[in-house]
């Protein structure tokens, strides 16, 4: 009986092993009580996060809260002022620049220009770590740079100079060297910083899909909230004296944890859509009477002058009027009269600016109720 | 496309063949004139019926020849790794101040030996000669030291340009005071070393010139690799492996003393340093280092050869001064090379 026990407690311990195993094997980096900053300037202390494998992971926060500062300590550019970061067990400040390269690629925002080189050759610099003194590639290296080459869609662009390239090809050839360095983890600086609004949406994509196929961790700093929510597994938001709150975007939804992030900054975070609204000033109040889009639109563009549309009571005597499926559905009443008329927002957004000296001499008790 | 393969097959053989030519050219052509198969012969060592040819071609124009072609390669790699290193297209061998080290222990030698010791350098003769070499590689290597010593310490590798050019400035404004103070004959005999000259060489000097330079030229193709990751800027090659520290050092080292030695034998050879790199780039459309020090060793020694055959064109009465030769022959090439990559990537869009 107390042999059977003694057996079992063992099988017990060893299960337990066995999942703690799995946790530590399924964190490729560790971040522990770790400080970062220059010299006797803290920029961000404190701060605790693990990267799982395979994920996408964006790191967000306003300028000024270390988010550089800190991808450059995780890479191993600058010593970290406390804490330690851990990859692979190691620590990375212990690692020598050999170590590092074959577990962490970059993709700086730096803007490097080297003289003649074409994509093929930025990419083949990828596999530096691999080859030797002269930095040969074999066969199999040549492989993986056409590999990474074709996954990152610049295929057809390989044997152009980098200096004739679009910014987001020239990205996307960054992207393309950190993927032959073939590291379990990529770090991208602002990879999206410069582009419009397309590329940033394909070199999001392009990283979703790395992440997804190859099962690399990849790490990348934006400010490109909406496509992050959509498109990152998880989120760090780094806000200044405050601990590094991580988790998946939705949950970080569920926490409100973007309305403290921009609060006072007259912008407010729609927690249903994951989008921003300007908060606007608002000077004065107008009535109105309609609905439908034109209404919202209306809405919106006064919005902007500081003035905002209330709903008409029964007793107001100047109003605008929204009539929908018409020639001029915009209508401006002054005294239970109608002054003016317009077919377009900006005419009668103007007409109304034109009368507001009136308007808040006549009406003034309606004007500052705000 | 194709075009691009085309310059890429074809230029190298064919910068290969002006080589050859120019050094030709360099032995056929002088203010003696020596018929051709005359000099085919003397060079083999099949010997001559003309002592005095013999002596001319043997004594003169090979040593000018094979210091010319060892001086253009050496200043054209080092310009290379220069230019490279600082990520600066008018980076050349001159920006760590080491030519104006060599400037400043020669200025010495030639300027205030006149006036401490009461004789002038340039009536010794063969020991005169010796202590300006002397003298310059001192003073290229103290300046050396120097910016290995800071590089190491300081790091960052835009302050160790600021100190090269800070140092050039400051030598340059010693040499000033050096001059006002001296012998119009000793001035007139540092102009002169200041000018430049592939002639200044005996034929054993010559070879064994031609061994100090040729070797390091070649040896810096083991460079190629820290070369290719240096120019993707200091960041991107420690991500990739590199001990930026120890392959900076390296560079500097390399391209130090190949200015260091050229300017001690031919004097502060200008523009062949600066211009070489942009040339090399051209022939061969790639960043990788390995073909590009190749090219550079090959177009600095043919461009050497070229500006030694203008120097001495046939119906000059003497040589004209080397640098300025140089000078016009670099000036337009780095400015068409420039004008010319402006329409290149233009176009490539």
């Amino acid at each position: 009986m107390f042999y059977l026990k003694y057996k079992l407690n063992y099988f017990w311990e060893l299960f337990l092993e066995k999942i703690n195993n799995i946790e530590m094997n399924n964190t490729l980096l560790q971040i522990r009580n770790l400080s970062v900053g220059y010299g006797s300037k803290v920029v961000a202390d404190n701060l605790q996060a693990d990267i799982p494998k395979g994920e996408l992971i964006c790191l967000l926060g306003s300028n000024g809260t270390g988010k550089s500062t800190l991808m450059r300590t995780l890479c191993g550019f600058q010593p970290a002022l406390q804490g330690e970061v851990i990859l692979d067990n190691i620590a990375v400040h212990q690692m020598s620049e050999k170590q590092l390269s074959v577990r962490i690629a970059v993709v700086l925002t730096d803007r490097v220009s080297v003289p003649n080189a074409t994509v093929k050759e930025l990419v083949g610099y990828g596999r530096s770590p691999y080859s030797g003194l002269m930095g040969r590639l074999r066969h199999e290296d040549i492989q993986i740079v056409e590999q990474s080459i074709q996954q990152c869609g610049i295929a057809h662009k390989k044997d152009c100079l980098l200096s004739s390239l679009s910014d987001g090809e020239r990205q996307k050839a960054f992207i393309a060297k950190a993927l032959a360095q073939d590291t379990p983890l990529i770090i991208l600086d602002e990879p999206t910083a410069f582009l419009d609004l397309p590329a940033r949406v394909e070199i999001m994509q392009l990283l979703r899909d790395i992440a997804n196929r190859s099962g690399k961790s990849i790490l990348m700093s934006t400010h490109d909230l909406d496509l992050a929510l959509q498109l990152s597994d998880r989120l760090w938001l780094l806000q200044g004296g405050r601990p590094l709150l991580t988790g998946s975007p939705e949950d970080l939804l569920l926490q409100n944890a973007f309305q403290s992030m921009f609060q006072h900054k007259g912008i407010v975070f729609d927690n249903k859509t994951g989008l921003f609204h300007v908060n606007h000033k608002q000077h004065s109040t107008l009535a109105v009477k309609g609905h439908g889009f034109e209404y919202v639109l209306l809405r919106r563009a006064f919005s902007r002058k500081g003035i905002q549309l209330v709903k008409a009571n029964a007793e107001d005597d100047t109003w605008l009027e929204v009539s929908n499926d018409c020639e001029e559905p915009f209508a401006f009443y002054w005294d239970n009269e109608c002054v003016h008329q317009a077919s377009s927002v900006e005419k009668i957004v103007a007409e109304v600016i034109a009368m507001k000296p009136l308007l808040s001499e006549g009406k003034k008790e309606q004007v500052e109720s705000f | 496309m194709s075009s691009i393969f085309l310059k890429k097959s074809i230029l190298i053989p064919l910068c290969l063949l002006l080589l050859f030519v120019l050094a030709g050219l360099n032995l056929a052509l002088g203010s003696v004139n020596i018929p051709l198969d005359e000099v085919i012969h003397i060079i083999m060592g099949k010997g001559s019926s003309n002592i005095i040819w013999e002596n001319i071609l043997l004594r003169t124009r090979l040593p000018q020849t094979i210091v010319a072609l060892g001086a253009g390669m050496a200043l054209g790699v080092a310009g290379l790794l220069m230019q490279t290193l600082f990520r600066n297209p008018l980076a050349g061998p001159s920006v760590l101040g080491i030519s104006s080290g060599s400037s400043l222990g020669v200025g010495f030698v030639l300027l205030v030996a006149g006036q401490v010791w009461g004789f002038s350098f340039s009536r010794i003769g063969l020991w005169g000669d010796l202590a300006v070499i002397v003298a310059s590689l001192g003073g290229a290597f103290v300046v050396l030291a120097l910016i290995l010593f800071i590089s190491n310490k300081i790091g960052g590798t835009l302050s160790v340009l600021i100190i090269g050019v800070m140092i050039g400035y400051l030598s340059n404004s010693i040499v000033g005071v050096l001059k006002f103070y001296s012998m119009e004959e000793d001035v007139h005999n540092y102009v002169i070393w200041g000018l430049g000259s592939f002639s200044r060489m005996s034929a054993d000097r010559a070879y064994l010139f031609a061994l100090i330079t040729i070797v390091p030229s070649v040896l810096a193709l083991l460079l190629s690799k820290s070369l290719n990751l240096m120019a993707l800027g200091d960041r991107y090659a420690s991500n990739l492996g590199l001990k930026i520290k120890r392959a900076r050092l390296l560079i500097i080292l390399c391209a130090g003393a190949l200015t260091a030695i050229v300017t001690a034998f031919c004097g502060p050879v200008i523009f062949i340093g600066m211009a070489v790199p942009h040339l090399s780039k051209l022939v061969s459309r790639t960043s990788n280092h390995f073909y590009l020090i190749c090219n550079a060793c090959i177009l600095g020694a043919a461009t050497a050869l070229l500006c030694n055959l203008l120097a001495r064109l046939p119906g000059l009465e003497s040589e004209l001064p080397i640098n300025s030769v140089t000078a016009f022959i670099g000036a337009p090439v780095v400015i068409s090379v420039i004008w010319k990559k402006r329409k290149e990537n233009l176009m490539d869009r």
